[in-house]
């Protein structure tokens, strides 16, 4: 009983002992304040900053805005709000008489401002802390110093902790021969490890430094984060370009099985991803309507559902009209390009010609940050799926008892037939499939497009296109043509602009096609002629 | 020589368009208002714009009912002839525009141009923009053409990348560093050869001059496809690695053909653009090109007549119904796609020709008397 | 191997001719993907002669066509017509250009033209897009055609599409196509195929004619009509040349027996 009771007087001790030691430290600060002296109270003001007082704050922006009274007799200070007097000590209110407001000038003005900034360093609070770093680190202010380093000595937090060493190294900078050329060496590796556009031109700033050392460390210094930086901006490159890849694989993978595969120019491809965008949308106004809580599963459910109508649409569209024009390409294109005429004519009638809102669930909003790299997870999420539906895909005709049947069709129709294989239905399932799967790509292209009855048409020619360019017949080579035209596209966009990098990537595979007029990965053979 | 070719379709397809030439004029110009016999003027030129599509039919007929190359990308060559006109419409405009600028259009001194882009001059001479109307859908046609058709690339494929081709185009317009108006095109035209465009004579005249080019455009075509050039192309079309075998440069063909064809389509757009009275690049969407496409099926390919028939029928049927039910002009447009493919393959002329020509008696399968009674002989 | 052939010992450098023979074959090796079409083949044809082609299924009969008339490009090897011209740098037009003929195993003739027009197709003369849009071939008489036309006795069909035409025709059209090329060399894939008796007999009568002022090259299956043709035999198998002689030594050949019953 009594060990606890000791326990608790040492922790009660611990809890209110300490700030009221710290108190005793501001105490001294503010009595300094409590002047009409101005070098007393820019003192008082520089006491403060370091103090780390909740009470510091509150007190300078009450200061700067000549709120600050103090009555000259007990040196007492009072807060002004409103129009009632507040006592800093008692938290009471007081009667003004006696109170003399305390006196700011300019440069008193300019420490304020930088005593509020360093005081954020020492404030409870993370956030506020790593921005009051960041603040001090771009005003580059060298009167913050004894702050940062007392901030410093205090932090624990390790980001923040960088944060302030690179702050405390750019103040250190920030005055030629302010510091000794060993101190601003190591501020020069501190900012280059920072690696930013702004370290860069802190250390582009060096060229005049006295020391030679310190200049020479510094154009390393510059030359490295330039190099980074251009790695980087590639890197960044390279990612929106898969990421762009990813949108072509998308939209153009249910045409590799349709058109690669089979053979059959659909021209209505573009309405097939449409109608699963449409899906999307449908199923996230029921769910908004009926079951809010479950809008984070909208894609899930929608995905299956997409897959669905698509691939009923297709195998409806086969029976009805493809079927009767098999070994007639240039009639299929021609009926099919009239078939999404009339699919999308049916969304327009039936949803209007506006876009439609489809939203984001949570886990696709937001970005982060990979060494530097920006990614979105909206982004990320679409990438990964573009290659789980190859994926998917690919096993599928691998892999299954259906895939093998539809190799079997489209390499030898007679032969297929001969050994049993119902080659009509086998037909219709296998253009139901790539009807579904763009479909799918559509749950996923209504989260980056406009959800509109012109969806389709926007992606017809660049699909057709990758599956050309891949070769036909090759689902590699589709994903190779996605991602190597995502990627040109997105390098070729800072030289030439969006459009202008759109026209030449065209250019280049019309030309392409020309060379190589069997793509990318082409079969060879004596099958090939027909 | 020639009119010893024209078939009885043709005669009948020529004699209209004489019809055409001078009883239009005439209802438009000789009669009332009030009358019922009077044709409007803006009906004048609604029926110079069917004819214009007529001829962008005809001349993609030549390439497709006769070479079997879908070109998905005529429209290109028909905007192109239209730009090369419109650039000429644009340079009479002179001082008259909204900024007065008497060397540069509108368009130009709001983007700030200070000088005219080296691919206007000599746009102010009708010559030059007449030649142009032909040479640049000519050229582009035969670059393209010589580089696909060498390389051997066929059916789909050619389709695939005449799309592509006339939608990297409709990119290219849409900027407006490209210096030909952008988003709006070329527009605001006044005068022609000093006549001013909206006058109605003006009309009448470029109403009948666009009959008198598709009456040439066809007499050329079928000068071409009733020669052994025409026999030849045929044979590319349904058999092009045994015309190969048989010792013909089928390339060559093909790029003679759709370099003809290309200049057709542009001479097309030539005519069109100063009965609409605009240009922009939305002429070069593929969705354009295959709308032409459809002209041609529906009035029956490999028949020339048919195409232009097609092209002004289908036409027609658009105006009335985009005026009486907007939404209902896409589904009958898609349904007349799939309509045509399936159950009127050869269109309405082929088909016709069909019901009307003698049933051709069953080909006998007996060995030839001359061979038989040789190899007893031998 | 039996077939390897001797030439006659030539001197490039004097002589501007590689071979006296018009076909000279040496060497080529054809590979479809992995699959191994030719392996090695050697032939020689000398200027007028006959030559039936035999060999099973997938022994390479067709691909050697088609190396020869530049349909397909051999890996290796050479293929020279004529002493001088080397066929594997040309295209087919300029193979036909030079003289060979083909005709398809399966008759490709051009279905919506009439018979008489696929003969002007045919008929030798300038090949140029310009020449037959303004030239000679819209002026051919119609007794050039037409004599073409009696020698495959199609002349009662002239102005009939070539689609309703019985196979056999088709066939027949396609012979009288090559004689209207006029060729020094005429390959010929399979020409009886799915003929009756007395078609195949009538074909083989029109060939031997053929062959009094052309070299042919025949590729056949059927043994009979092989047999009538009245020639030396190359039998293929696997890609090369497996026994070449008469009819009768190379049906006597246990290697042939062997590769066709399959023992």
């Amino acid at each position: 009983m009594r060990r606890c009771l000791v326990l608790l007087l040492v922790a009660w001790y611990a809890v209110w002992a300490l700030p009221a030691a710290a108190q005793t430290g501001s105490d001294a600060a503010y009595a300094r304040l409590a002047s009409d002296s101005y070098a007393d109270i820019e003192a008082g003001i520089a006491a403060l900053a370091t103090s780390g007082d909740p009470k510091a704050g509150p007190v300078l922006r009450a200061l700067i805005d000549n709120r600050l009274f103090y009555r000259p007799d007990d040196k007492a200070l009072a807060v002004k709000d409103g129009a009632a007097l507040t006592d800093l000590r008692t938290g009471a209110a007081v009667s003004p008489d006696g109170f003399k407001p305390v006196r700011v000038n300019n440069r008193l003005r300019r420490a304020i401002d930088a005593s509020l900034g360093t005081l954020n360093l020492l404030a409870p609070d993370t956030a506020t802390r790593r921005s009051a770093a960041d603040a001090v680190f771009k005003a580059r202010d060298a009167a913050a110093l004894p702050a940062l380093d007392t901030a410093l000595a205090r932090e624990s937090d390790v980001g923040v902790k960088r944060s302030m060493q690179e702050a405390r190294a750019a103040a250190l900078l920030a005055k030629p021969g302010g510091a000794s050329e060993i101190d601003r060496l190591a501020a020069v590796d501190t900012i280059q490890a920072r690696g930013d556009s702004e370290a860069l031109a802190i250390l582009r700033g060096l060229a005049n430094d006295p020391a030679q050392s310190v200049r020479d460390a510094a154009a390393r210094g510059v030359s490295g984060i330039e190099t980074r930086q251009a790695l980087m901006a590639n890197v960044q490159n390279a990612w929106y370009g898969i990421s762009l890849g990813s949108v072509l694989l998308l939209a153009a993978i249910g045409l590799a099985i349709t058109f690669g595969v089979m053979g059959i120019i659909n021209m209505a491809h573009g309405e097939m991803v449409m109608l699963g965008a449409y899906t999307t949308y449908l199923v996230q106004e029921l769910i908004r309507q009926k079951a809010p809580g479950l809008f984070d599963w909208s894609l899930p459910i929608a995905i299956p559902l997409a897959f669905l109508t698509a691939g009923a649409v297709g195998i409806l569209i086969e029976r009805t009209v493809i079927r009767h024009l098999y070994g007639r390409p240039l009639e299929t294109l021609l009926a099919t390009w009239g078939i999404s005429l009339i699919l999308q004519q049916a969304v327009r009638s039936v949803f209007g010609p506006t876009n439609r809102e489809v939203g984001a669930p949570s886990y696709m909003s937001g970005a982060f940050d990979l060494f530097g790299l920006s990614i979105t997870w909206g982004r990320l999420w679409i990438v990964v799926f573009a290659l789980a539906v190859f994926v998917a895909l690919n096993l599928t005709l691998k892999a299954t008892s259906f895939g093998l049947k539809t190799r079997a069709v489209t390499q030898n129709r007679r032969m297929a037939a001969a050994m049993g294989i119902r080659t009509p239905w086998i037909d219709a399932f296998t253009f139901g499939l790539g009807s579904g799967i763009a479909g799918v790509a559509g749950v996923a292209l209504s989260q980056i497009d406009n959800v509109s009855p012109n969806l389709g048409q926007g992606y017809i020619i660049d699909s057709f296109l990758v599956v050309v360019f891949g070769g036909v017949g090759n689902l590699w080579g589709t994903l190779v043509a996605a991602l190597t035209l995502g990627v040109a596209n997105k390098f070729l966009e800072p030289y030439a602009g969006a459009v202008l990098g759109k026209i030449l990537l065209l250019v280049f595979i019309i030309l392409f096609i020309q060379k190589r007029p069997r793509g990318l990965f082409a079969l060879k053979g004596r099958a090939v002629e027909a | 020589m020639l009119l010893s070719r024209i078939d009885k379709p043709g005669w009948i397809f020529l004699g209209i368009l004489a019809l055409a030439c001078l009883v239009v004029p005439a209802l438009n110009l000789l009669t009332a208002p009030g009358s019922a016999f009077h044709v409007p003027t803006y009906a004048v030129s609604l029926m110079g714009k069917y004819l214009a599509y007529a001829i962008l039919a005809l001349s993609l007929d030549l390439v497709w009912g006769y070479c079997g190359i879908l070109s998905l990308g005529h429209g290109a060559f028909f905007a192109l002839g239209g730009y090369a006109m419109g650039m000429y419409l644009m340079r009479q405009i002179g001082p008259r525009g909204v900024y007065g600028n008497p060397i540069l259009p509108d368009f130009m001194v709001f983007l700030n141009y200070k000088s005219l882009p080296w691919y206007w001059h000599g746009f102010d001479l009708f010559p030059f923009a007449a030649v142009m109307v032909l040479l640049v859908p000519g050229i582009l046609a035969f670059v393209f053409g010589w580089l696909a058709f060498r390389s051997r690339v066929t059916g789909v494929y050619l389709s695939i990348i005449t799309q592509a081709m006339t939608f990297a185009l409709m990119l290219a317009f849409f900027r407006n560093d490209m210096g030909l108006g952008g988003n709006n095109g070329l527009t605001d035209f006044k005068d022609i050869l000093g006549f001013n465009v909206q006058a109605q004579g003006t009309r009448v005249v470029l109403f009948v001059l666009t009959a008198l080019a598709l009456g040439l455009a066809y007499l050329v075509a079928r000068f071409m496809t009733t020669s052994a050039f025409g026999k030849v192309l045929i044979a590319i079309r349904d058999a092009e690695s045994r015309t190969r075998f048989l010792g013909y440069r089928t390339a060559h063909f093909k790029v003679l053909a759709f370099t003809v064809s290309a200049m057709m389509a542009g001479v097309a757009g030539a005519l069109y653009v100063p009965q609409v009275g605009i240009i922009n690049p939305s002429e070069f969407a593929p969705a354009n090109s295959i709308e032409a496409v459809i002209w041609v099926a529906v009035g029956g390919r490999g028949t020339l007549v048919g195409a232009a028939l097609g092209a002004v029928l289908v036409n027609y049927a658009k105006t009335l119904l985009t005026g009486a039910m907007p939404d209902a002009w896409l589904f009958a447009l898609g349904a007349l796609f799939v309509v045509v493919t399936l159950f009127l393959p050869k269109g309405i002329l082929g088909t016709l020709a069909e019901r009307l020509g003698a049933r051709r008696p069953k080909v006998s399968t007996d060995i030839p008397p001359a061979l038989a009674e040789e190899g007893r002989g031998s | 191997m039996s077939a390897a052939i001797a030439l006659p010992p030539s001197d490039p450098v004097h002589e501007k001719r590689l071979t006296q023979a018009l076909l000279y074959v040496d060497d080529i090796k054809v590979t479809f993907d992995g699959y191994r079409a030719l392996r090695g083949l050697s032939l020689t044809l000398m200027p007028g002669e006959m030559r039936a082609i035999i060999g099973p299924n997938g022994a390479g009969k067709t691909t050697m066509m088609d190396c020869i008339t530049g349909k397909t490009r051999p890996d290796t090897g050479q293929v020279i017509y004529d002493g001088v011209h080397d066929l594997t740098r040309m295209d087919e037009a300029a193979i036909a250009e030079l003289g060979i003929g083909r005709k398809f195993q399966k008759p490709t003739v051009f279905e919506n033209q009439s018979v008489a027009d696929n003969i002007l197709l045919a008929l030798k003369g300038p090949r140029a897009a310009t020449a037959s849009l303004f030239g000679w071939r819209n002026r051919v008489g119609r007794a050039q055609i037409d004599a073409i036309l009696e020698t495959v006795g199609l002349i009662a069909h002239r102005a009939r599409p070539a689609a309703d035409l019985s196979h056999g025709q088709k066939q027949w059209l396609e012979i009288g196509m090559l004689l209207a090329q006029d060729p020094k060399l005429l390959l010929v894939d399979e020409p009886v195929a799915g003929m009756t008796d007395a078609e195949t007999e009538a074909t083989a009568t029109l060939l031997r004619r053929i062959a009094q002022d052309h070299a042919v090259i025949v590729v056949e299956h059927d043994m009979h009509f092989v047999r009538a043709l009245q020639c030396r035999v190359t039998c293929l198998h696997e890609g090369a040349v497996l026994a070449e002689g008469s009819i009768d030594s190379v049906s006597a050949d246990p290697r042939v027996v062997e590769v066709y019953l399959g023992r």
